[in-house]
C-alpha cells in the first residue's frame, strides 16, 4: 500500500509504483514519423538561420529538419552530431525556450516555434536506435590527452580528440561517466538510461579510456598529468555547493538539492526513495525547480520553492517555471530564508520578504513561517578541486576564447571555467572547441 | 448572399459547381449523396458500349505528390472509364434524375470511333433524361490505347467527326471534353466547334508519372513491378487548365464557345478564376476526392460572398470578365515600372527574399547584421520572386512607380504612355511607333 500524500515525515512510497512510473515518464514524448514530419514541414529554411545562432554548437537547423523533411533521418542525426556529439541529450535537455526556439521566426511571427529540440531527438534517437556511430577516427597521431571529468564537456573533447586521431584517458572521480547527465538532470528529461546508453555509444569511436574512480586532487596531480600526456582538458563541473548559512541549517531534513537528484537519479527504485510530506526549497535556478517537482512527483503533498529576487531575475526560465506550477509546485519570490525551525529535525522554514534596491537585495521585515519537514539547498554550486595553480575568473577557471588557461598544456571548458551559461550544450560547445585548439596546438609540433 | 443559379446551355443548376467524370460520380450511391451536399450537377462516370465492361487494375490506381504536411497536391490515376455493365448505370441515371430535377446529370460517353457504336448508344442515354452529354476525347491512359479517349482527343479531325454523329443522333447539348495533352489546344476546340458542340469543357488529366519506388525501381502506383503512366489533376494543374481555357477564351474562332472548366478546382478562387477567363460553370474532382463531398459548402459560401463584396448579382456576370486582360506577351506595357517594397511590421526575418535574390537573380535584397532586410531600388527589376517565396502572404508587395519618377535600375524617366514590344528599338522586327 502506498503511504500517500500526507503521512507525515520523510517517507518513501508516497506513490504506488504505477503512479510512479507514470509521474516519470518523458516530459516530451518522442516523435512518432508522422509527428516529426508534420513539425518538420513547418520550417522554412531561412538564410542566415536565427536559430542557428542562438544554438550554444551550431547546429545547420534549417538542414537537419530539411533532411527531415526529406526523409532522411539519419542523415539529419548525421549534421546535429558533427557538432554536437551529445546531440541526444541536448535535444531532450536544453532549454530551447531560451535558445534555438525563442529566437525561430516561427516563434516570433506566430508565438509557436518550430519544434527543433524534438526533432533532433527524432533524428537522432532514430540512427542510434540502428546502433550507428557515424564517425571514424584520423590516423593515430601518437599523442596522448588526459580528459579530467566525464560530464559532457570532457565527453564532447574526449570524442573530438579521438576522432582526430589522439589517443585520450578520461579520469572520473565517480564511478559512472556522464557528469550531471547521469547525476543531475532531472529524471523526466533522460528516461530510459538514456544517458549512460549515450556515452556507451559516444565511446564507440575508440581510442577513449575511461578510467572511473579517479579524482583529480585525490592522489591524481595536475603535475603528473602534465608530464604524462602531451595536453590536459579540465572538466570537472562544479563539485562544490554553497552553503546556507542561517539558524538550523544543520538540522535532519536538511540537505542538498544535487545529493537528493542523485540519489534519485541512480535509485532503482523510486518507491524506495523518501520526500517529506511538506518541502521547502531554496532557490532559483534549474536544481532548485528540478528537486521541487521530482519531490511532487515522488508524492509529496506541499512543495514551495522560494527564491529570494524577483521572478524576472530566476535562473529557472518561464517554461521551467510553468512546467513546476502545472505539477503543483508553488513559486514563491521575494523571500530569504532566515531559520530552520524543529525539535531535532526540521518542522519549519523561516522565511523574510525582500526588496531589492539599486540592485541590493535588503529585507522587509515582514516574515513568513511554511511548514517544511524537508528543506532543499540549492543555492548554487561552485568549483571544488580545481589544482591551485590555475588563475581563476570570479568564482570559475579563467580560460581564454579557445579554452586556454593559465598554465601552457591545460585546457577548461564546461561548468568550471568561466563564461558561457551553465548548460548542458555549452560544455558540449566548450569541449569540443577546446579539442579544436588542443588539436591545432599539438599540430603544430 | 448572392444567388449562385447558374444556367449552362440551358440546363439551370443551384450553383456552377459541378463533379466531373470520375469516382465521385461513378454510381447512384456516390450521386445521389453528392447532390444532397448541395453539388450543382454531375457528369456521370464515362460509359462505355454495351456489352462487357472494362477492367480495372487490381492494384493500385492512384499515385500523388504532396506540399507541406502532406497537403494532396496532384493526382494521378491510372482508372479507366465504368467497370459496370451499361445498363445498370442507365438505370441509375434515370433514377437519380427523375429524383433531382433540378441537378444537371451529364452523361460522359466513350465508345469506339465508329458512327455505329454512337448511334447506338446515343438514344439509349438519351432515355435516361440526362440533361446532356459530354464526351469523352480526353483518357490518356488504358483507353487511348483502344483508339479512343486521347487517341482521338489528339486528332482534330475525328473530334469534329464524332461531334458531328452526336450532334445527329442526339438532340440535347454535347460537351466535348478536351485533353491536355497536345500541344495547341485551340485546333480540337474549334474542331469541336465546328463539329457542332455546344460548348468544350477541360482540362481532362496531363499524362504524368508522380514517382519512382527507389527500392523496387518501379514507376509508381507500382503493379507487381510495373508502372505505367496516367493522367495528372489536383491543384498542381489548375495553371496549365486556366491557360488553356484562356487561349479557347481569347481566340477569335472559338470566342463565345461555352466552356466548362475543370483542372485542379479546390476553393471558391479557383472556381472564379476559371469564370473569369470565361468558364460558364466549373467541374470538380481531385478536391472532392481529397476531402469529399462537403467542400462544395466552401465553394459555395465563398464565391457568394466575394460576388456580394464585388457587386455580382449571377455569375453571369462573373463569365469571361478577365478575358480581354489576356494578351500575348509582345503587348505588355514596358513603361510600366514596379519595385519590390518589404513591409518591416510584417516581416518575420526569415531570410528567404535575400537568398533567392542573392543567390539567384539580382542581388536587389540587402541584409543588414541585425536581419533587416530592404530592397535596393537600383538593382530591383521587380521579378515577383521575393513575392513568390516569403512565407507571409502580403509582406512583399510590388509597387507600381509613378510616370515622372526616375527608376534608380536604368536613371530613365518612367514614362506614361503605353509601349511594348512590337515598337521596341531593340526588337529587329519593331515597326515605328504610330
Ligand atoms: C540539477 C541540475 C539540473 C540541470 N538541468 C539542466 C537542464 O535541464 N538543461 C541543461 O542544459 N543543463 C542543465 N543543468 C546544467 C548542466 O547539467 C551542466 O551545465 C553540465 O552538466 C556541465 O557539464 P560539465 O561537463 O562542465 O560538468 P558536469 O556535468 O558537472 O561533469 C563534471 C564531471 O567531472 C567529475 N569531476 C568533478 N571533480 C572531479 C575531480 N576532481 N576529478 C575527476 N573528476 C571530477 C564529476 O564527477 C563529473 O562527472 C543542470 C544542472 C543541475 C545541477
Ligand atoms: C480517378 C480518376 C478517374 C477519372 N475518370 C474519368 C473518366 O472516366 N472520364 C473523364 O472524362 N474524366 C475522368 N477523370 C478526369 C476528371 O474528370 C477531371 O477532368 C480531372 O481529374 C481534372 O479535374 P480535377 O483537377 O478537379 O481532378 C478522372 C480523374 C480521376 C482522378
Ligand atoms: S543543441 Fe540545444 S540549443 Fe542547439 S539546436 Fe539542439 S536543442 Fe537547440
Ligand atoms: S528559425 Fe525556425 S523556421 Fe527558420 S530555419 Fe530555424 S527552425 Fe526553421
Ligand atoms: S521572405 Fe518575407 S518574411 Fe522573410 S525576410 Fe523576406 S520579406 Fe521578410
Amino acid at each position: 500500500m502506498a503511504q500517500g500524500q500526507t503521512a507525515p515525515g520523510i517517507v518513501a512510497g508516497r506513490l504506488s509504483s504505477e503512479d510512479l512510473t507514470a509521474n516519470f515518464g518523458d516530459l516530451h514524448p518522442a516523435y512518432a514519423p508522422h509527428e516529426a514530419a508534420v513539425a518538420a514541414d513547418r520550417c522554412y529554411f531561412c538564410h542566415d538561420a536565427p536559430c542557428v545562432t542562438a544554438c550554444p554548437t551550431d547546429i545547420d537547423i534549417p538542414l537537419f529538419i530539411r533532411q527531415i523533411q526529406a526523409g532522411n533521418p539519419e542523415g539529419a542525426a548525421e549534421t546535429i552530431l558533427n557538432q554536437n556529439i551529445l546531440g541526444g541529450m541536448c535535444a531532450r535537455v536544453c532549454p530551447t525556450e531560451t535558445l534555438c526556439e525563442e529566437v525561430c521566426v516561427r516563434e516570433v511571427a506566430e508565438g509557436k516555434p518550430v519544434e527543433i529540440g524534438r526533432l533532433q531527438r527524432y533524428a537522432t534517437d532514430t540512427l542510434m536506435a540502428q546502433d550507428i556511430h557515424p564517425f571514424t577516427r584520423a590516423a593515430p597521431t601518437g599523442k596522448r590527452v588526459a580528459v579530467v571529468g566525464a560530464g559532457p564537456a570532457g565527453l564532447a573533447c574526449a570524442h573530438r580528440l579521438a576522432m582526430l586521431g589522439h589517443d585520450v584517458v578520461i579520469h572520473e572521480a565517480k564511478p559512472k561517466p556522464g557528469g550531471l547527465n547521469e547525476f543531475g538532470i532531472a529524471a523526466y528529461k533522460t528516461t530510459e538510461d538514456f544517458a549512460a546508453r549515450e556515452v556507451d555509444w559516444l565511446m564507440k569511436i575508440g581510442g577513449i579510456t575511461m578510467e572511473s574512480g579517479r579524482a583529480l586532487g585525490d592522489g591524481l596531480t595536475l603535475e603528473a598529468l602534465k608530464a604524462e600526456y602531451d595536453a590536459v582538458f579540465l572538466s570537472i563541473g562544479l563539485a562544490g555547493v554553497n552553503a546556507l548559512t542561517v539558524d538550523g541549517d544543520d538540522r535532519d531534513g536538511v540537505r542538498d538539492a544535487v545529493d537528493f537528484i542523485a540519489e534519485l537519479r541512480q535509485a532503482e527504485d523510486l518507491s524506495s526513495l523518501p520526500v517529506g510530506r511538506n518541502v521547502v526549497v531554496i532557490g532559483g535556478g534549474m536544481t532548485a525547480i528540478d528537486a521541487a517537482v521530482q519531490s511532487k512527483l515522488l508524492g509529496a503533498e506541499n512543495v514551495t520553492v522560494a527564491y529570494r529576487r524577483s521572478r524576472d531575475e530566476m535562473g529557472a526560465s518561464r517554461f521551467e517555471q510553468d512546467l513546476a506550477a502545472s505539477k503543483g509546485v508553488k513559486v514563491m519570490f521575494n523571500l530569504r530564508p532566515v531559520a530552520v525551525h524543529g525539535k531535532g529535525a526540521a518542522a519549519q522554514v523561516e522565511l523574510e520578504y525582500t526588496r531589492s534596491e539599486g540592485g541590493r537585495l535588503t529585507g522587509t521585515g515582514e516574515t513568513l513561517r511554511l511548514p517544511a519537514d524537508q528543506v532543499f539547498r540549492a543555492i548554487g554550486q561552485s568549483l571544488q578541486g580545481a589544482p591551485d595553480a590555475l588563475a581563476l575568473d570570479g568564482r570559475k577557471i579563467a580560460v581564454d576564447d579557445r579554452g586556454r588557461t593559465s598554465l601552457p598544456g591545460v585546457w577548461a571548458g564546461g561548468d568550471c571555467a568561466a563564461g558561457g551559461e551553465d548548460l548542458t550544450v555549452t560544455a558540449v560547445a566548450e569541449g569540443r572547441d577546446a579539442a579544436m585548439d588542443i588539436h591545432d596546438a599539438l599540430s603544430g609540433d | 448572399m448572392a444567388d449562385l443559379t447558374t444556367e449552362f446551355l440551358g440546363i439551370t443548376t443551384p450553383n456552377p459547381f459541378w463533379l466531373a467524370s470520375a469516382p465521385p460520380t461513378d454510381k447512384e450511391y456516390n450521386v445521389r449523396r453528392a447532390f444532397e451536399a448541395g453539388w450543382g450537377g454531375v457528369v456521370w462516370k464515362t460509359l462505355g458500349a454495351e456489352g462487357p465492361p472494362v477492367v480495372n487494375v487490381n492494384g493500385p490506381r492512384y499515385g500523388a505528390i504532396y506540399g507541406a504536411d502532406r497537403r494532396l497536391l496532384g493526382l494521378n490515376n491510372i482508372e479507366l472509364i465504368t467497370d459496370r455493365p451499361l445498363e445498370v448505370n442507365l438505370e441509375e441515371m434515370a433514377r437519380v434524375k427523375a429524383d433531382y430535377p433540378d441537378r444537371a446529370l451529364i452523361a460522359s460517353i466513350m465508345v469506339p470511333c465508329e458512327e455505329g457504336a454512337w448511334k447506338a448508344i446515343l438514344p439509349r442515354v438519351a432515355e435516361t433524361g440526362a440533361d446532356g452529354i459530354e464526351l469523352n476525347f480526353g483518357c490518356p491512359h488504358g483507353m487511348s490505347e483502344r483508339g479512343m479517349g486521347s487517341a482521338v482527343g489528339q486528332v482534330p479531325e475525328y473530334i469534329e467527326m464524332v461531334t458531328r454523329w452526336c450532334k445527329k443522333y442526339y438532340d440535347r447539348p454535347v460537351i466535348v471534353k478536351l485533353t491536355p495533352n497536345i500541344a495547341d489546344i485551340r485546333k480540337p476546340a474549334t474542331a469541336a466547334k465546328n463539329g457542332g458542340a455546344d460548348a468544350v469543357s477541360l482540362i481532362n488529366t496531363i499524362n504524368s508519372i508522380t514517382n519512382v519506388n527507389l527500392d523496387t525501381m518501379s514507376p509508381e502506383p507500382s503493379i507487381d513491378g510495373k508502372g505505367s503512366h496516367g493522367g495528372y489533376c489536383g491543384p498542381a494543374v489548375k495553371p496549365i487548365a486556366l491557360s488553356m481555357v484562356s487561349e479557347i477564351a481569347r481566340n477569335p474562332d472559338t470566342h463565345l464557345l461555352p466552356i466548362s472548366g475543370i483542372g485542379g478546382v479546390t476553393t471558391w478562387r479557383d472556381a472564379a478564376e476559371f469564370m473569369a477567363l470565361g468558364c460558364g460553370n466549373v467541374q470538380v474532382c481531385t478536391a472532392a476526392m481529397t476531402y469529399g463531398f462537403r467542400i462544395v459548402e466552401e465553394l459555395a459560401t465563398g464565391l457568394s460572398q466575394w460576388m456580394d463584396e464585388k457587386g455580382y448579382a449571377s455569375t453571369r456576370e462573373v463569365v469571361g470578365r478577365a478575358v480581354p486582360n489576356v494578351t500575348d506577351w509582345q503587348y505588355l506595357n514596358l513603361n510600366y515600372v514596379a519595385k519590390a517594397k518589404i513591409d518591416q511590421d510584417q516581416c518575420i526575418k526569415c531570410g528567404r527574399c535575400y537568398a533567392a535574390c542573392e543567390d539567384t537573380s539580382h542581388q536587389a535584397i540587402s541584409m543588414s547584421p541585425d536581419r533587416v532586410f530592404e530592397v535596393i531600388d537600383e538593382e530591383c527589376v521587380a521579378c515577383n520572386l521575393c513575392v513568390d517565396v516569403c512565407p507571409v502572404e502580403g509582406c512583399i508587395s510590388m509597387v507600381p512607380m509613378q510616370p515622372g519618377e526616375v527608376d534608380p535600375r536604368t536613371g530613365k524617366v518612367v514614362e506614361a504612355g503605353y509601349a511594348n514590344w512590337t515598337t521596341h528599338p531593340n526588337n529587329p522586327a519593331a515597326k515605328a511607333a504610330e
